[in-house]
């Protein structure tokens, strides 16, 4: 199995170059936020082992919302980041990626802060790197290859059932498609595992997430420090009770202009980006809390949701939480299938509880109770709040466009089932339905 | 809390009844050529005694039978050239403001999300498209033999006020009790949600675990509480906006006048429709039925009558029945066809309302309920991909176009739906439900009758129709032809009466 790995390089925006930035990005579009894989920049479909990328400006539109709290963010930096999710650790690819598509980097990271030629690319954007602080991939050791593999799979076994003769017995049937897969292809591979270090690396950062979390969850519920679990409600109540709701309406609406600007980039494909930037809401009690729920978070990621669902939700390709300027703003990126009135749906509408616990602790987030309540709940605030602290996703690669994260799954159980020797009748029949 | 709706009389009777007694029926676009004069006859006939023989027909008319009957909403552009600062209209949501086909709404990509495309692309439009946005759309309706001389009556009072940009006659069909067909032969506007206008339902955050037909009065009317327990965002005025006291007050903000309760909003979609071309194509793919069985899988009921192709009846849905008619024909859900094997997955009525539940699993222990909320506990893959319909209902109120079964000139159907969330209602169901290629787990197909065919995205084709066999794999039929072509559209607002007269005497 090939573990899926992520890469982040962020590295603020010399004062005045945003412009010019946007433009040479822009370059690297077929359409308004789309790459085109072959640009010459940063030729992205070259990269076999690439899921997505994107770069995108983190130009924060929510500062002014700190004012409720007393404080400002006079000289926050605007950073430009570049993202990606691969098979395989994504040190050797950065590598491979600032080697192959080196003069391209450097014309863009030239409009960074301190970004020198002299200095070594690689180097330097090791040096900008930043881990998320949660990461969701759907299925853990899916690969680029096996989904574009299987998909041409799935279309290969259309057109080989179109031929099957009425009344043709499933056991039958079955073993001449098996038979034409192997005269006509496709030719399915198995993908050699990932190195045993980054195999490692992996199951031994789960081991010990998982092993402090349970030590923790001991030392709280069978020690006095258990006493600590109503002091926290009871300051996280009055939290909640005397967060500043901001902005006030209407400003609260986000304007018509700033909404075409991310829609007008949306649905070019069944696939959309989604990238979104704010504050955390200031003080040490929403820090740790939000530090908590994000380690937590990642580790369920890992453990619990690494088979095709986030909770309810079955949507969403890959998705990163990264803390920027030190924890005090939080970045938020995925990948999902469909449009963003139906991916805010699924927030409102079957999984309100699990955004409310992390997005709550950022500024402008409708109110919750007991952190799980309320909330997205409120459908109309948090479709606001959505769009207020959203932004525009410059570039955007997607390695396998139009297919869902539905499509991705069906088509591993089209190959499993075809390559199943002992299948009943009826277990045939429920996989003939699936093509 | 939910509030029941008393207030009948000021509301535009459309939203209680399609007017399916009426037979005649003419819709006309219209323009403000002269906002005093205009005015001067939306007050008359939006007051108590109108001098005319008509007036704006309320809900609250309809407790006796009406002969007759005049409805009247306005496009954005249209509230502006009547005077109504564009601070107020603002506060309607963005896709009214914004419209249906501006050009500021096709840069944002609404037609490429409403898969207005192509043939549909409102470049090929005859009304509504970019700056050809009507101000407003009457719709009439009478009695047979009775609209003539109401709508020459209504054209000349209107004159000094309105051009009339387009009069669109309609036709119509009837079988058995006053079921209204479509050109293809089947039965329209067989499922309509109905409205809690009692305020019997009070829903909230919590999960409503069965599929029920029942949906808050804030879906359809502003100014009431929605499915989320919540009230849309809309135009609330300062008292000294409205000196005359005439607008009602807000209901979720003390103090303010609410220019929107009581209203709706109407979207308006020409819908051409190739009938000949459609049987044509299903029976030469169905040579045995002439290829009525095709027809009926892609609708999901049977032609002419109407039933559902679901077989199992599921009991007791909140709003179906006690009409027998209605459970007959509307007390099924798709929970019981979860394969589609009697109800293609790509059906019509599948992709337009799917009947779904906040959760699937209908009402279990606490347990159950929490695994299934965390993800832990859940069916085949295909089962929890669809949103709740609830939040995606639409009061659908259309009325065909040109001669029935005779092969000259273009019929179609106006497409009319009432809603009080465009973006969630009227578009959502027709993005995310009947012109994604993706709906509910398929690949490569859109709405069997209302797709555009092309590719989306590119190489990937949306044209396949597929009708799921017990036996093995899929049937499946290959390139669709596209049936139906959008040909004119706008977004409009439909006014309470108190509303109707305020803008009467609004920039006075």
């Amino acid at each position: 199995m090939i573990p899926q790995d992520t890469f982040m390089v962020a590295a603020p925006i010399r004062p005045g170059a945003k412009q010019e930035l946007c433009k040479l990005l822009a370059s690297m579009n077929l359409q308004a936020g789309v790459a085109d894989p072959a640009n010459v920049l940063v030729p992205f479909g070259n990269f076999a082992t690439l899921h997505f990328a994107r770069f995108v400006i983190l130009d924060d539109q929510t500062l002014s919302d700190l004012a409720a709290y007393n404080e400002s963010f006079d000289d926050a930096p605007v950073y430009l980041v570049f993202l990606g999710d691969c098979d395989g650790p994504a040190g050797p690819l950065l590598a491979t990626i600032a080697r192959e598509a080196g003069s391209g980097l450097q014309k863009i990271f030239a409009h960074c802060k301190g970004f020198e030629p002299n200095i070594g690319l690689l180097a330097w954007m090791r040096q900008h790197s930043l881990r998320p602080a949660a990461n969701y991939v759907n299925y853990v050791g899916r690969t680029v290859h096996q989904i574009r593999e299987e998909a041409v799979l799935h279309s290969a076994l259309i057109g080989y059932i179109a031929s099957a003769s009425v009344g043709e017995a499933p056991t039958q049937l079955h073993a001449r498609l098996r038979q034409a897969v192997r005269q006509h292809g496709p030719i399915l591979t198995t993908a050699q595992p990932a190195p045993v270090w980054f195999w490692l690396r992996q199951t031994l950062g789960e081991l010990a997430s998982g092993l402090l979390l349970l030590a923790g969850a001991l030392l709280l519920l069978l020690t006095p420090l258990i006493l600590l679990i109503p002091i926290y409600l009871y300051l996280l109540r009055r939290h909640e009770l005397s967060d500043p709701v901001v902005p006030k309406p209407p400003h609260d609406i986000p304007s018509n202009q700033y909404v075409a600007s991310l829609a007008s980039i949306e649905d070019y494909d069944l696939v959309n980006q989604f990238s979104a930037f704010g504050n955390v809401k200031p003080g040490w009690f929403r820090r740790v809390t939000i530090v908590f729920l994000l380690f937590a978070l990642n580790f369920a990621n890992r453990l619990l949701y690494s088979r095709g669902r986030l909770a309810r939700i079955g949507t969403i390709h890959f998705a990163r939480w990264v803390f920027i300027d030190g924890g005090r703003r939080l970045f938020f990126a995925s990948n999902y299938d469909r449009s963003l009135e139906t991916y805010a749906d699924d927030f409102v509408n079957k999984v309100a509880f699990g955004i409310n616990l992390v997005f709550s602790n950022g500024i402008g987030y409708p109110r919750t109770r007991f952190l799980i309540l309320d909330g997205a709940k409120n459908e109309r605030n948090y479709q606001n709040y959505l769009r207020r602290h959203q932004l525009p996703t410059q570039v955007w690669y997607n390695a396998y466009p139009g297919l869902t994260v539905f499509d991705i799954n069906r088509n591993a159980n089209i190959r499993k089932g075809l390559e199943s020797d002992a299948l009943s009748d009826v277990e045939i029949r429920q996989w003939l339905a699936l093509i | 809390m939910a509030q029941s709706v008393s207030e009948l009389h000021d509301i535009q009777g459309i939203v209680r009844s399609g007017y399916g007694s009426l037979e005649e029926a003419v819709f006309l676009l219209l323009r403000v050529t002269d906002a005093t004069a205009a005015k001067a006859w939306l007050g008359a006939v939006s007051g108590g005694s109108s001098p005319f023989a008509y007036r704006v027909t309320s809900a609250g008319d309809l407790e006796t039978r009406q002969d007759r009957a005049l409805q009247i909403a306005f496009t954005a552009p249209g509230l502006a050239n009547l005077g109504l600062t564009e601070a107020v209209i603002h506060e309607f949501s963005r896709e009214f403001y914004g419209g249906l086909a501006t050009s500021a709404a096709i840069a944002e990509g609404r037609s490429r999300r409403l898969g207005d495309l192509g043939a549909n692309a409102p470049t090929n439009w005859l009304w509504g498209a970019g700056a050809d946005t009507p101000d407003a759309v009457i719709l009439l309706y009478a009695n047979k033999g009775g609209l003539a001389a109401l709508l020459a009556k209504v054209k000349s009072d209107i004159a000094p006020g309105f051009s009339v940009a387009q009069e669109f006659p309609t036709t119509n069909k009837s079988v058995g009790d006053g079921d209204r067909l479509e050109h293809f032969g089947f039965i329209d506007g067989i499922s309509q949600p109905v409205i809690d206008w009692k305020g019997v339902r009070n829903p909230g955050a919590a999960d409503v675990l069965e599929y029920g037909n029942l949906i808050s009065a804030g879906e359809f009317l502003l100014g009431y509480s929605n499915e989320y327990g919540l009230y849309e965002q809309r135009p609330l005025l300062a008292p000294e906006r409205d000196p005359a006291g005439i607008l009602p007050p807000a209901a979720d903000e003390q103090g303010m006048r609410d220019f929107a309760r009581n209203g709706t909003f109407l979207v308006f979609r020409q819908l051409d429709q190739d009938v000949a071309g459609f049987w044509r194509f299903l029976s030469a793919q169905v040579p045995a039925s002439n290829g009525t069985t095709l027809a009926e899988a892609m609708v999901g009921r049977k032609l002419s009558t109407g039933d559902p192709l679901v077989t199992q009846a599921t009991p007791g849905i909140a709003g179906v029945g006690p009409d027998p008619d209605d459970i007959k024909d509307n007390g099924f859900t798709f929970y019981s066809d979860p394969d589609g094997l009697e109800c293609p997955i790509g059906a019509h009525i599948r992709r337009a309302n799917p009947r779904t539940a906040d959760m699937p699993g209908g009402k279990q222990g606490l347990i159950s309920r929490l695994l299934r909320t965390l993800g832990f506990k859940h069916g085949p893959p295909r089962e929890d991909i669809v949103s709740s319909a609830r939040f995606h209902r639409i009061l659908r109120r259309g009325r065909s176009y040109g001669a029935f079964d005779q092969a000259n000139g273009p019929v179609g159907l106006h497409f009319i739906c009432l809603n009080a969330n465009l973006s969630r209602q009227f578009e959502f169901i027709q993005n995310a439900w009947l012109a994604n290629p993706t709906f509910d787990g398929l690949s490569g197909e859109s709405d069997p009758l209302l797709g555009n065919r092309l590719d989306f995205p590119s190489r990937h084709p949306s044209s396949t129709f597929t009708l799921p066999q017990a036996a093995g794999p899929c049937r499946r039929i290959a390139n669709l032809p596209q049936f139906i072509t959008v040909r004119g559209g706008a977004y409009f607002f439909v006014p309470g009466l108190r509303a109707l007269r305020y803008l009467a005497q609004v920039g006075k």
